[in-house]
């Protein structure tokens, strides 16, 4: 089975995280890059997949030159190669042409399994895997917290308020991760030190076919128009237990909707 | 010089971010309760740790020993009780079977060791003498037939009593050399061995989820095979393995002081005194920038000496100068550290408290910093005037 994981590097949350104010982009200088955390959780997926059922694993990032981190980090944990979609002309993508450049990569590379985290920590639209699956004409099964693959069927399992969906479907497809799925490995020394040797491959625009008018800021469907800063947090607020604290403390969950 | 490769830097991240993430949640329940790791050490091992510095054909991971040391660095950071047991399973306990082991003793032990699915242990200390050796030493190993018949007591020995401790080995008087010295040779003993018993655990001042015991040899009969390396060659075998482990007692000092920074740059930016969080005032700043200083410099000359071991060039000068300065600074960090935290830093729910306490018997174990001295002192021509 060819599996293509595709990760993301993120600008790690437990730093400060800023837009950019010329082109109201993140500022992806001002904080250090990690994995989105919820893509390794689709790596980790991908690579049990491939345990239990042969085939191969590739990641796939698009990203700036530094994002080469990222599938370095995939590698280590065990994919066997990986493509890093690169161009100048991509920086500012929004949502649809991000999913129009990967697709158009999808295409190129060939695929029998698309894994994917279910939303990214820095954008948070958590659409990827629909627009994915809508321009690659293929099944989509997202927000799995468990996948099973028999043949060329797949089945996925996911969670809801009511209880669970079990959605089925034929390869090709693509599925979305949630952190209940797995827990990722941390790679080994030995997969840190075989990372080096396995191939990555650059795919600027040419390469991918991607068109330079649907990609980058100018192809971007939507616009930041404005930002500001989050307000500074209020401060909380005090019940004073005069005999009727339970009662105080009760009537403000209340109001807050927690009761 | 000393930029770490991306293999390296790799590796300290991903131990790092396990330290973070899995040990730090739990280490503080396990420490205050004397519990052994098992779990830690079951995951550490799925990582590859213990098998850092042994080659691949030995079910390691091909690294070397500084890769190791950077790993003891991360754990440490967070816990160092957790960090202690794995130098001790790799320095003390693999590491000399793999360096002077028979190619039947490595195909043995070696796969299980370097998987972490079980411990080895290096039994020298004696309850009457540490680094006077050969002169303090008492247990007796002697050849009957074909084989040794063991009698003795050892002292604080790391993972020599856990539930995967698989291995000891033994360093005992086996004869006299030409020159009318004790001969010591080191025997392995396998756990569960009759005629050795694992005394209960020590109540310790710190590393307290560590597992630290009294082995007693009574009559204690191993295969004349289980001699590791060669009769008489005891003393050479634990000169080097204590050499290289200087280092790696000095990578996990670094970790503590640089454990005592971490915790204190994030309370200083959080508590508030007279108006202003505790890091706005100059005594803080300069308490930390000095803390800074310590695990810096430290971190330097432990990468100096692994640097000149890794090269096969002497390091003994240079590996008793990165023990003696890390742990210099670990304990100086650990005080000031619990300075900066008040009342809070002597509370044991708080790392810093757990530093406090792990700090001290990294200026004791593995030669204490006199003997740093002494070792340095004679690499300096002194002991012959």
């Amino acid at each position: 089975m060819n599996i293509v994981v595709c990760v993301k590097q993120v600008p790690d949350t437990a730093t400060e995280r800023k837009l950019r104010s010329d082109d109201k982009t993140l500022d992806r200088e001002a904080a250090d890059g990690v994995v989105n955390e919820l893509d390794e959780y689709a790596v980790e997926e991908a690579l049990r997949l491939k345990e239990a059922h042969g085939g191969e694993v590739t990641v796939l990032t698009m990203g700036p030159d530094k994002a080469a981190d990222t599938i370095r980090k995939a590698l280590a944990m065990g994919a066997d190669k990986a493509v890093h979609v690169t161009d100048e002309a991509l920086h500012g993508s929004d949502a649809l042409s991000t999913s129009y450049a990967m697709a158009q990569t999808l295409k190129k590379i060939g695929f029998d399994l698309v894994i994917l985290g279910s939303e990214s920590t820095d954008a948070r639209t958590g659409v990827l895997a629909a627009m994915l699956a809508e321009r690659l004409g293929v099944p989509q099964l997202t927000l799995a917290n468990k996948v099973d693959v028999a043949g060329s069927s797949i089945t996925i399992q996911r969670v809801t308020d009511y209880g669970f969906d079990r959605v089925e479907a034929t390869l090709p497809a693509v599925v979305s991760v949630v952190e209940k799925i797995n827990e990722p490995r941390y790679p080994s020394f030995k997969g840190i030190m075989a990372a080096k040797k396995k191939p990555v491959a650059k795919f600027g625009l040419a390469e991918a076919e991607i068109a330079a008018d649907q990609v980058g800021l100018g192809g971007a469907w939507s616009e930041v128009a404005e930002f500001a800063a989050a307000p500074p947090r209020a401060a909380g607020t005090v019940v004073k237990d005069e005999g009727d604290g339970g009662a105080k403390t009760a009537e403000f969950l209340a109001a807050k909707k927690f009761i | 010089m000393h930029r770490l490769s991306d293999e390296y830097e790799a590796l300290r991240k991903t131990v790092g971010e396990f330290a973070r993430d899995v040990v730090a949640p739990v280490i503080g329940d396990l420490y205050e309760r004397c519990e052994f790791p098992y779990d830690i050490v079951r995951q550490l091992g799925a990582m590859g740790v213990f098998g850092l510095p042994i080659p691949e054909e030995h079910g390691g991971m091909g690294g070397d020993y500084f890769a190791l040391c950077l790993a003891l660095e991360e754990l440490a950071r967070v816990d160092s009780s957790v960090a202690i047991t794995v130098e001790a399973a790799v320095s003390l306990g693999a590491m000399p079977i793999y360096r002077f082991g028979t190619p039947e003793q490595r195909e043995r032990w070696l796969p299980a060791l370097a998987a972490g699915e079980m411990l080895g242990a290096f039994g020298l200390t004696e309850p009457g003498g540490g680094s006077d050796v050969p002169g303090g030493m008492r247990t007796t190993a002697v050849l009957d037939g074909d084989e040794w018949v063991i009698n003795g007591t050892k002292a604080f020995i790391t993972n020599s009593g856990t539930d995967i401790t698989g291995v000891v080995g033994v360093a005992a008087i086996t004869g006299t050399t030409e020159a009318g010295k004790p001969e010591i040779s080191t025997i392995l003993v396998p756990s569960g061995t009759p005629g050795f018993t694992v005394s209960k655990k020590y109540s310790k001042v710190g590393w307290s989820a560590s597992d630290t015991r009294e082995l007693s040899f009574a009559d204690c009969r191993v295969p004349a095979a289980n001699l590791l390396g060669e009769r008489g060659r005891g003393y050479a075998q634990f000169l080097q393995t204590l050499d290289e482990g200087r280092i790696a007692i000095a990578a996990l000092s670094v970790g503590l002081a640089q454990g005592c920074v971490d915790e204190s740059l994030r309370y200083v930016r959080e508590r508030r005194a007279f108006g202003h969080p505790i890091g706005h005032y100059q005594a803080i700043q300069f308490k930390v920038a000095d803390m800074e200083v310590r695990a810096h410099t430290a971190r330097l000359a432990y990468y100096h000496a692994a640097e000149k071991m890794l090269a096969g060039e002497p390091f003994k000068k240079e590996a008793a100068i990165a023990k003696l300065v890390a742990s210099n600074a670990a304990m100086d960090n650990a005080r000031d550290a619990t300075q900066v935290f008040g009342g809070y830093g002597f509370m044991n729910e708080f790392p810093v408290g757990r530093f406090y306490r792990d700090a001290k018997i990294l200026e004791i174990g593995e030669g204490t910093s006199e003997v740093q001295r002494m070792l340095i002192a004679r690499q300096l021509g002194l002991a012959d005037l």
